[in-house]
């Protein structure tokens, strides 16, 4: 296994639209482990909170020709003119030059919800709500991740709390450099169809880095110049077409 | 003796009773706002209408275009201190309460609109210098002060403080101040208003407001300067014949509103040619680049080409060619139908900016979206309305805002 270095990496991901059957563990996944509370009981699909979000698309054909497919978008990690971080005004976002991660800082969030206008994935939620668990279900939170409140904006951190785990882990057996595999987000661990790959894209052995050059990999909005560090995949070019084209009026469900 | 000038200078008003009876019902509209807007600091944003996807909504466009239409303030005070036009003296203390009431009820909408108001000073402190946001916070705070100083002489002519020889020193001090004022003013709103279009036209996430511009300032920071500029003297020649209108008192000379309007007329020509342009690059240019081609901005109903259309030539075009023909502009129902499409048309285009951009997806599986306000939200909206009413109608009883009203009344 190729190792990590100590030099700056560039977390990304690669998603194989062909194997994501749409079974929604990502999404559960992440919610349990960032510590996402359940939807307050007048959460909308519009208010909720969800990291990740899995879209469902048709190629609009009737049966038997009817297909489907699912594209799982989370925060993609602009790497270029980070269009979130551009426009707070308090610097409460925060692109991590050592790993690349744009991290969202809560303690600091006005909660003028700027950047998710700014944010062209949709991929930014505010908490319209307080935070709440019920009774006994606050024992499963994760102590890694603190909880956020009311009125901040969240979003995907390709689990931070991990990477600090993982960072923690390799002090304390003296490396200074984490092994590939080591620090893995909770989406990609409990993907069942092994649809999801992460890693280092600087590093050019890295599967990631493999499957970012596949001549099927694409990045959803390319042409806006922001430099995502999520890739899709897939094999089916109506999927790429419905994934890449410019927006349509029809309207998807949400998975 | 002072006593004695006081009250011979103070214009005719209303009986008490009768300006009481006037105040009520706009003190009721500002108390059903403050209840609106107190549901939602104690209980949060979820008592609006709100979502992830429209996360600015009645609030911003409130915001934008009331900031815009009190640009009369520090646009009248350039023209009258800095470029000298005196016969604008006649509506200055107007235009600066004016400015006032919309800049402070803009400030107190964006309070109840963040998520956090107790963090409002983590701008100052933690300030992200690249933002938009950043300069529209402190520019629109520091003009705010401006505002309240440039208030504080206007209430010392108050007949009863002008008793006091202290307050008397103190406003022809303040007097003194003003030119400099005008010129900070000035400067913080060209700053401000400029920011305010900044703020989407940087957006290169949402390609129906991003636009190419000179170095950091995409175009629509220029536009929103021009267009603020030639909507704020539109304004205040709708408010002084409003206001005429309402106290059936001649309140400023017969040349001050055709000049206000010629004004008005003379921004607005530069500003249709450049938002043409702009919006020809746009189309033709920027949003291909970027993969969006403008037909699809236009292709979802209600906002159809007609947007387009009644924004630069029905709002724009047409009241710049009425306030431009001396004879036209001379006829008090073109003169104040002109001045209304202006300030329609600068309402329309922040609606536009603000509402058309969060409509419209980015993602391409992604649906339109539409927006309705809560009650709160329209109650905060109508609160901050009848605000304004009551801070002009006590500013309009005891001060004076039309010094040229006392000799007309003669």
């Amino acid at each position: 296994m190729a190792a990590i270095t100590s030099k700056p990496a560039r977390y990304g991901m690669a998603i194989d639209l062909d194997r994501c059957t749409g079974c929604g563990a990502c999404m559960i996944a992440c919610a349990v482990e960032n510590n996402v509370a359940p939807a307050h009981p007048k959460a909308t699909p519009r208010t909720g909170i969800t990291w990740m979000r899995v879209y469902q698309i048709s190629n609009g054909a009737q049966f038997p020709e009817s297909r489907a497919a699912f594209i799982p978008i989370l925060c993609q990690q602009c790497g270029k003119d980070t269009p979130c971080a551009a426009v707070c005004p308090q610097e409460a976002v925060e692109v991590d030059p050592a790993t690349g991660i744009v991290d969202q800082m809560p303690q600091r969030c006005l909660g003028c919800r700027y950047c998710m206008i700014a944010c062209p994935y949709h991929a930014r939620y505010f908490n319209w709500w307080d935070p709440q668990w019920p009774p006994g279900m606050e024992k499963t939170l994760n102590p890694d991740v603190a909880t956020r409140m009311r009125g901040v904006v969240e979003k995907c951190n390709f689990c931070h709390g991990r990477l600090h785990a993982a960072r923690a882990l390799a002090a304390a057996e003296g490396r200074r450099e984490l092994h590939a595999g080591e620090y893995v987000p909770a989406c990609v661990e409990a993907c069942p169809a092994a649809a999801m790959v992460f890693g280092d894209l600087n590093d050019p052995a890295s599967e990631v880095a493999g499957l970012a050059r596949d001549q099927r990999s694409f990045r959803i909005l390319e042409r806006l110049g922001t430099e995502p560090k999520i890739y899709y995949r897939t094999a089916r070019p109506w999927v790429r077409v419905a994934a890449s084209r410019p927006t349509q009026p029809k309207e998807p469900r949400h998975a | 003796m002072l006593k004695a000038i006081g009250r011979a200078r103070a214009p005719r008003r209303c009986t008490t009773n009768q300006f009481l009876l006037w105040t009520l019902p706009w003190a009721a509209l500002l108390a059903f706002g403050l209840y609106g807007a107190g549901l939602c600091l104690v209980k949060g944003l979820n008592q609006t209408n709100m979502d992830n996807r429209f996360v600015f909504g009645l609030w911003i466009f409130l915001d934008l275009t009331v900031i815009a239409l009190g640009a009369g303030a520090f646009f009248t005070g350039f023209l009258l201190y800095i470029l000298k036009k005196r016969e604008l003296q006649a509506v200055i203390n107007s235009a600066v309460v004016i400015g006032f009431i919309c800049y402070s009820g803009a400030m107190a909408a964006l309070l109840v609109d963040v998520g956090q108001p107790l963090r409002f000073w983590f701008t100052f402190w933690h300030p992200n210098v690249h933002s938009m946001l950043t300069e529209v916070t402190f520019c629109i705070s520091c003009y705010l002060t401006v505002l309240c100083i440039e208030y504080i002489p206007i209430v010392l002519k108050n007949r009863k403080l002008r008793q006091v020889p202290s307050f008397l020193v103190f406003e022809f001090e303040l007097h003194k101040l003003m030119p400099v004022l005008a010129g900070v003013g000035t400067f913080l709103s060209f700053f401000h208003q400029g920011s305010l279009g900044g703020l989407y036209g940087v957006l290169r996430g949402r390609p129906f407001a991003f636009r190419e511009g000179f170095a950091m300032w995409p175009s629509t920071f220029f536009l929103f300067i021009l267009s603020a500029a030639a909507a704020g003297p539109a304004f205040i020649l709708l408010t002084t014949w409003l206001v005429s209108k309402i106290s059936g008192k001649q309140l400023v000379g017969p040349g001050v509103l055709p000049l206000l309007g010629r004004i008005s007329g003379i921004l607005l020509v530069p500003y249709v040619l450049l938002k043409s342009i702009d919006t020809l690059v746009w189309i033709n240019s920027t949003s291909p680049a970027r993969g969006f081609t403008g037909y699809q901005f236009y292709a979802r109903k209600p906002f159809g080409g007609w947007i387009l259309f009644a924004e630069i030539v029905v709002f724009g075009l047409v009241p710049a060619l009425i306030l431009l023909r001396r004879r036209l502009r001379e006829s008090r129902g073109w003169l104040l139908s002109a001045a209304a499409l202006v300030c329609a048309g600068i309402a329309l285009n922040r609606f536009v900016m603000t509402i058309q951009t969060l409509a419209l997806p980015t993602l391409p599986f992604d649906p339109f979206m539409s927006y309705l306000p809560s009650w709160q939200e329209t109650a905060t909206f109508l609160g901050v309305f009848g605000y304004g009413i009551l801070i002009y109608s006590f500013s309009f009883r005891y001060l004076t805002l039309f010094p040229q009203e006392k000799d007309l009344q003669c």
